[in-house]
């Protein structure tokens, strides 16, 4: 292909569209204002023959850059794919005739819309660049898995099974991390009624037994640089010597430790050695190996026990946890069984607030428990008193009474605390123009805990958190996908879990980095732009080294270098564009996205004098949540104001300030902006891209008293992808408040 | 306190639980329920007892024999089977209270004036001697229960109801003489003694 561009349009006129509008004027706007130097028309481009027409015009008459007037950049995926060439697609489908009523009255207002998406699509298009790789990746199939518990092991057999090597890094002498001392694990099969063996011994046969797998056992991770397809690892043994080796993903299965309940001095562990954890009691079990179990004081055989749950976690005290395990119920059910199994006489007694046994198979192994004659008391413990017998006071719940009850061992069901490393943004990270330096040292981690994986990264060392000290993965949309990418979370490191969902979670995860490790060797983007070949790149004469990309980054994608220049790391990014949104002097650009493809979108508008009373409403709506909610009110005929018009953006951390200033001074009279939720419980694809949107939109304020505006005219909402009737009213709503205030005085 | 109820103590003495398993009817089922209230919050009656059902097996699981045995809660079941209907972990709740109901009569635990034990054993007592309910003399029992006074002080407050119900041919004031029976009332008691004795053994067999 030579270097010259040539455009074609194309103008669907099925789905109504022709009926609905003039498409001969469309065409003439495309080829006039838009500067296509040809367009065709098409009754159903979509077809097969549709489709033909453009691939031959491609092949043919040798277009580059194409412009599909139709349906739904979201619709027709298959049928419009050309990857050849730069394409553009202007939304007459669900962005026009399926919002606006067909009554002649509203013709007018109708196909001026359509007219303004042509013009935005044609001016788009003559500013992309056809996507290419950098020719920077490099296809490394190798995965490390740092942890070798259930989730790495997991992790490890799952990625070997799909024929992708692996390294697995383990700080302990050997595999099975804390699973490896349980004497068994809450059954996973039907009938639910039996607690089943761990499998750890098997799993770390087929370890050691697949040629795939390589085991770093009195390892850690030293060093960890590179990118996806390149990253370069350090593994530091126990003795000191350290080996380099070169990795394409890597999975952190690192998992928890557990609540210390020393800090609790009411249940008095650390008075009396037959008051133990959960996983102190899975020891003395194993110790017992099918006979008696004895109490460690003074080895006498246990013959009443009581399990007291819930403690130190659901807590809104200070130094204990603030979130429920979810598993210690289950736990108890399968510890007590071990006594009923050894001696069905031996009272065992689970003291319970909330017993949470989630699911068909805790129902069931709850029934079994009561089968095998478990006591459950619904009672609050108050305290345990060590003694010769351990007396548990508490207080019944259910008889409302304070009461007690004399046991030989007492075993506390004891929180999960994640294994994550220090926090990157323990210290929220703020731009604050007057105090750059600050900025040069990164901030320091929350907590005393040692860095994990150690990269190499301008944005710390370790996977960000979420909260709690877990490390930051979606819980519903995205799990895995951490905030670094090509380096995936999985197993209690991200959320407490047991093993059977340790597991579940490593095969996801697995799958996840083999999925990167095969993009970054093509150059193209993982979740959630996966297949994209556009990165982002920037004009170093341009830029000021204000660092604000390499801050703003969700994804720490961006190193320094000496001088203080951006470093993008074309394989760590995800194309959100939040860097192109935050450089002050609009460097950074994407091929077929940049500030000038939506900056000529939004000034091809036609914006129309201000006696015509035809206001102009500019909407940026992320494509991943808002802009298919708009798509979804135009299948159920939602109206959607006619001043209207809609551009997507990839994320709203992406929208340059300049977008917001120049649609102003051009004379539009409202925007509204529409992200992702925001926060803890965010929903946004690229996790921090809209809170980025939020905070700067906090200064457009001043933008607009400086060009003496109403600061109602600018607005940001988080909508979510259901937002089917919420998303167009915001729109109308902002017609109704321009309304209200009267047009912009900037019109020309 | 009865012999059994020393027998039954001794051998229990470490759950309750386990007594209730091996003495009492659908006694096994008590360890499954799960504390829910759902039959507490469904039996018509509940709040004008002593115990719901709910806390009748929580009592059981704690151990609490004396108050659980001695409760009038399980004598007030009006077995109207709501809480069977909709226990999640389908217990036969009803059942349960019978029997329980049942073993308390046993071990001579029932509180002295609980009405509906009262009127039970007066049906009992009545039904076996002929073999056929007598009404008219039920009726009466039930009137003098309370002593002499209190009985005719009771006939006059239902005299209308006496009187309608002779006059629909409903009660028959000769029935105060004997009264009818079955053919065989002898053959009806040696039955009911071949079962108690078998329901004695098994009790027997458990102490
Ligand atoms: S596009 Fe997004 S992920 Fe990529 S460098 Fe910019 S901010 Fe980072
Ligand atoms: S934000 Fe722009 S000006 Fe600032 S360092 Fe990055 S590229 Fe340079
Ligand atoms: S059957 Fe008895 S216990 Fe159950 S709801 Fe009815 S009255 Fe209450
Ligand atoms: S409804 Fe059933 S499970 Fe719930 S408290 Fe009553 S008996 Fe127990």
């Amino acid at each position: 292909m030579s270097d010259e561009k040539k455009f074609a349009g194309y103008i669907c006129t099925g789905c109504g569209i022709g009926e609905r509008l003039d498409s001969s004027q469309l065409e003439m706007i495309a080829t006039r204002e838009g500067k296509m130097q040809s367009c065709k028309q098409h009754e159903m481009l979509c077809s097969s023959e549709g489709v033909q027409l453009i691939r031959d015009d491609i092949s043919n008459e040798g277009a580059t850059h194409i412009m599909i007037a139709a349906c739904s950049r979201r619709a027709k995926v298959e049928a419009f794919n050309f990857t050849e060439v730069a394409m553009t697609r202007a939304n007459l489908r669900e962005g026009v005739i399926w919002v606006r009523p067909d009554e002649p009255e509203h013709q007018e207002t109708t196909q001026e819309m359509a007219d303004d998406y042509i013009r935005m699509a044609c001016a788009e298009l003559r500013s992309m660049k056809m996507p290419k790789a950098s020719g920077e990746q490099t296809l490394n199939k190798t995965i490390l898995v740092v942890g070798g518990g259930i989730t790495g092991m997991s992790a490890a057999i799952e990625s070997a099974a799909a024929g992708y090597p692996v390294h697995i890094v383990e700080k302990q002498g050997a595999l099975g991390g804390q699973a490896a001392d349980y004497s068994k694990a809450i059954p996973t099969r039907s009938p639910y009624k039996e607690p089943r063996d761990t499998g750890v011994a098997e799993m770390i046969a087929s370890i050691e037994a697949n040629d795939l797998i390589t085991v770093h056992l009195n390892s850690t991770v030293a060093r960890t640089a590179g990118a996806p397809g390149r990253f370069s690892v350090d593994i530091a043994t126990e003795s000191g010597t350290v080996n380099t080796e070169t990795f394409g993903a890597i999975i952190q299965a690192t998992g928890f430790k557990l609540y210390d309940p020393s800090n609790l001095p009411q249940y008095g562990y650390s008075k009396s050695p037959d008051i133990v954890t959960n996983a102190e009691l899975e020891k003395l079990v194993k110790d017992a190996n099918g006979g008696p179990i004895k109490r460690p004081s003074d080895g006498k055989e246990v013959k009443a026990v009581a399990f007291v749950q819930n403690v130190g976690q659901s807590s809104t005290e200070e130094g204990q946890l603030p979130y429920h395990s979810g598993i210690g119920d289950l736990i108890a059910i399968k510890q007590a069984m071990y006594f009923k199994d050894q001696n069905s006489d031996c009272d065992t007694t689970i003291l319970f607030n909330n017993l949470r046994t989630p699911g068909a198979a805790g129902e069931d192994f709850y029934r079994a428990g009561q089968e095998k004659m478990i006591t459950f008391s619904k009672g609050n413990v108050s305290e345990v008193v060590p003694g010769d017998s351990l007396e548990v006071k508490f207080q019944d719940l259910i008889l409302d009474e304070e009461t007690s009850m004399q046991a030989d061992l007492v075993v506390l069901d004891v929180g999960m605390i994640p294994n994550s490393g220090p926090d990157p943004y323990a210290v929220p990270m703020v731009i604050d123009e007057e105090d750059e330096a600050a900025e040069d040292t990164p901030p320091p981690p929350s907590v005393s805990v040692d860095s994990i994986l150690n990269l190499d990264y301008r944005q710390g060392t370790d996977l960000p958190h979420l909260k709690n000290g877990f490390t930051d993965s979606h819980f519903i949309c995205f799990p895995y996908e951490t905030r670094r990418t090509g380096i995936y979370a999985a197993g209690p490191l991200r959320r407490p879990m047991d093993m059977r969902q340790a597991q579940d979670d490593a095969a996801g995860a697995a799958m996840k980095a083999i999925q990167a490790a095969e993009n970054a060797g093509k150059g193209m983007a993982a979740h959630p732009r996966a297949g994209d070949l556009s990165f982002p790149s920037f004009r170093m004469d341009g830029c000021t080294q204000c660092k604000r990309c390499t801050v703003e980054c969700p994804f720490g994608a961006i190193n320094e270098d000496e001088k203080g220049y951006p470093m993008f790391n074309e394989s760590r990014c995800r194309r959100c564009g939040t860097c192109m949104g935050a450089c002050p002097v609009r460097v950074i650009s994407f091929e077929n996205y940049s500030v000038e493809t939506v900056n000529q979108q939004i000034k091809n508008v036609d914006v129309p004098e201000e006696f015509d009373e035809k206001p102009r409403i500019l909407v940026l709506a992320c494509e991943n949540d808002a802009y298919p909610a708009l798509d979804q009110a135009g299948m159920n005929g939602v109206e959607i104001n006619p001043w209207a018009r809609v551009i997507p953006v990839r994320c709203l951390g992406s929208v340059s300030l300049s977008w917001i200033t120049d649609s102003l001074n051009s004379g539009y009279d409202g925007i509204v902006l529409m992200g992702c939720a925001k926060g803890d419980d965010y929903q946004c694809h690229f996790v921090r891209g809209s809170a980025m949107a939020h905070e700067r939109m906090g200064k457009v304020g001043d933008t607009l008293s400086s060009l003496n505006l109403e600061p109602e005219r600018v607005v940001v909402y988080e909508v979510a992808i259901t937002d089917i009737e919420r998303a167009p009213k915001l729109i109308n709503d902002m017609a109704e408040t321009v309304e209200k205030i009267g047009l912009s005085p900037f019109k020309f | 306190m009865s012999d059994l109820n020393t027998a039954m103590t001794e051998r229990y003495r470490n759950s309750f639980l386990m007594e209730v398993e091996a003495n009492v009817e659908e006694g096994e089922w008590v360890k499954m329920c799960m504390q829910c209230g759902v039959c507490a919050g469904s039996c018509p009656l509940g709040n004008a007892w002593e115990h719901t059902p709910q806390k009748l097996f929580m009592m059981i699981r704690a151990g609490k024999r004396e108050a659980v045995l001695s409760s009038d809660a399980m004598w007030m079941c009006t077995s109207c089977y709501n809480c069977i209907a909709r226990c999640p972990r389908g217990l036969p709740i009803t059942h349960i209270m019978h029997g329980l109901a049942h073993y308390a009569k046993r071990l001579g635990l029932v509180p002295k004036n609980q009405p509906t034990q009262q009127f039970s054993q007066i049906f009992w007592d009545n039904l076996m001697k002929k073999g056929r309910v007598n009404e008219l003399k039920l009726g009466l029992s039930m009137y003098f229960k309370d002593g002499f006074g209190q009985g005719i002080k009771n006939a006059m407050a239902n005299k209308q109801l006496g009187q309608n119900m002779m006059k629909a041919k409903r009660m028959n004031a000769m029935e105060f003489f004997g009264g009818h029976g079955i053919k065989d009332t002898s053959g009806l008691q040696k039955m009911i003694k071949k079962a108690q004795e078998i329901e004695d053994a098994k009790y027997q067999g458990n102490s």
